[in-house]
């Protein structure tokens, strides 16, 4: 009797789960399924849900736009670059901050996220102007130089946390067996930094992919990554809805993996491990 | 002498981090500081008088900015209380035992993962679209007139896209905060009788409001600078009804190219965002040091 009744709760809560989830996924469904749609079957006026031909010609399509790869190796170059550039510099300030901190170090850190509430927009006149004299407007290295920059106060923060939770025992017995601190990093520190670091790259990857304001404001045509390629969609002419999913689909796909694999790491790392 | 070594090579390997930080931040705040005081148009490059306080009396006197501020206020303060809300109940729902939870857990988090332009597109063309959107049409299944949301309400309409991407983030913070709950506190409670509504207000959102406090603080640092989707599906209109303070700076740096405007924006940005950040890293400074 009482039996029946949880799993008549559990069902409940089953359906009602659901029903939410798919609500809050149905405009990245309705997206992947109008993708293999053609342009007529995507803006008919009794939209078809599954039943449709399904076509991949706008995956050709958009495969076949010489230029869509282009934008797909800026995305992961700017990513990319602006992760490992931003790694190799918050790596050694993350560790010592957590292996020889001053009485500074505290105030440090929280100046480096104070830097994330200075607004972009307040900034981003003199760095357009910079770039346009420097020749790094619609660039890849340009943007990977902001986006590293705009990353860096995170990526400390998060190594930063990640280091302070190797215990510090471990280091001492590893002094006492005569280690030098050059090996004491080497064979001791790293070994179990690793995981951290490697959260803190998947997390970065996933921020810069997805940047916004600066990819918009800084590039046109030549170093746009997907974000700024897809805005060129915007335009009001012509309802290429099929082919808008399709690139769409393509541009969130890999990050949306990512991001599944990482979830828990994106609750440590944006929260700097506040929430447990 | 080994500790006074540590402490030199320390300093070392934090240098490049703190000076490059300190050098993006500072230059450029300084340039944008000093162009506020300048008479300086893109369009007219050769003239750069002094100004004095001009841009800023022009900027804050015009009625753009109010709205804007405005805006943006609203903007914030609704994404804050969906995300915050429909968090809290969903992190409470996913919480429960179901079938199929890890499935279900993923794709409440994806509005995360996609970017801002695409999720923008998607909404404006797909769902909001006054003919063809998929909005009108569940209009019309019952027998309603559609709206056209972008045209008609276009703040609330930002808002609402906005907060499906950031409810996720809430939702995950949230779940993770209530998984380390003492169960055995709950049951205790529920021994002595205190029904769902109490054991939530005494015990879940207490033990919420660290999970809270962060949220509020990430989520205002980047709704404060909302951009590609009001770009996307506006451009700020109609009028200046969906334009924020983000949007209207750039529009006056990058599409009017009136330099020095922009700057005296960007400086009062500066100014408004610190006067929350100071509020908000008293709170989150309070609550790391536990």
């Amino acid at each position: 009797m009482a039996n029946t009744k949880h799993q008549g709760k559990t069902l409940a809560v089953t359906v009602l789960a659901w029903l939410v989830a798919l609500l809050i996924f149905f405009p990245i469904l309705w997206t992947i399924i109008t993708s293999f749609k053609t342009e007529g079957e995507a803006i008919a006026s009794t939209p078809s849900f599954l039943f449709f031909d399904w076509t991949l010609e706008n995956y050709a399509e958009v495969q076949s736009r010489s230029d869509y790869f282009s934008h797909v190796m800026n995305s992961v170059v700017i990513s990319f670059g602006s992760t490992f550039l931003g790694l190799l510099i918050a790596v050694p300030a993350a560790w010592s901050m957590a292996f020889a901190p001053s009485k500074h170090t505290k105030n440090i850190l929280m100046w480096m996220l104070s830097t994330k509430m200075l607004p972009p927009v307040g900034v981003l006149v003199p760095i357009y102007l910079y770039f346009r004299d420097w020749n790094l407007l619609d660039t890849q290295i340009g943007l990977v130089l902001v986006l590293t920059m705009v990353n860096l106060p995170i990526i400390v923060w998060m190594l930063y946390t990640y280091f302070k939770e190797i215990p510090g025992d471990i280091l001492e017995a590893a002094r006492m067996d005569g280690a030098s601190l050059a090996k004491e990093i080497l064979y001791v520190l790293t070994p179990m930094a690793v995981p951290g670091i490697a959260s803190t790259l998947l997390l970065n990857i996933i921020l810069a992919w997805n940047e916004a304001f600066w990819t918009l404001n800084l590039t046109a045509a030549k170093a746009a990554p997907l974000t700024a390629f897809i805005a060129s969609y915007s335009s009001p002419e012509g309802l290429f809805w099929a082919k808008l999913s399709a690139a769409s689909t393509l541009a969130i796909a890999p990050i949306l993996i990512i991001g599944w694999f990482s979830q828990k790491q994106l609750v440590r790392g944006l929260t700097f491990g506040a929430v447990k | 002498m080994a500790t006074k070594n540590t402490r030199a090579s320390a300093r070392m390997m934090m240098a490049p981090a703190v000076i490059m930080l300190f050098i993006w931040m500072i230059v450029p705040l300084a340039m944008t500081l000093y162009f506020s005081f300048l008479r300086y148009n893109l369009l007219n490059p050769a003239v750069t008088d002094w100004a004095g306080s001009f841009n800023y009396t022009f900027f804050l006197t015009d009625p753009a900015f109010n709205a804007a501020l405005i805006n943006t206020l609203l903007l914030v303060g609704g994404v804050l209380a969906v995300t915050v809300i429909g968090g809290t109940l969903l992190a409470l729902l996913m919480d429960q035992p179901f079938w199929g939870r890890g499935i279900v857990r993923l794709l409440v988090i994806s509005p995360f993962f996609v970017m801002p332009t695409v999720s923008a597109l998607v909404w404006k063309n797909m769902l909001m679209h006054p003919v063809y959107g998929l909005f009108t049409w569940i209009a019309h299944v019952f027998g309603l007139e559609g709206i056209d949301w972008l045209s008609d309400i276009p703040l609330t309409s930002i808002t609402l896209i906005v907060s499906w991407q950031w409810l996720p983030f809430a939702t995950l913070i949230f779940l993770t905060a209530l998984q380390s709950l003492d169960r055995e506190q709950m049951e205790a409670a529920e021994m002595d009788g205190a029904g769902p509504v109490s054991r939530f207000i005494y015990i879940v959102l207490p033990h919420l409001a660290r999970a809270i406090t962060v949220v509020i603080l990430i989520e205002t640092i980047f709704l404060l600078s909302v951009f590609a989707e009001i770009l996307v599906t506006t451009n700020g209109g109609p009028g200046t009804e969906s334009t924020n303070i983000t949007y209207l700076i750039y529009s006056q740096a990058l599409l009017l190219f009136d330099v020095g405007g922009a700057s005296a924006g960007g400086i009062i940005a500066v100014i408004l965002a610190n006067i929350v950040a100071v509020f908000l890293i008293r709170l989150i400074g309070k609550n790391l040091e536990a």
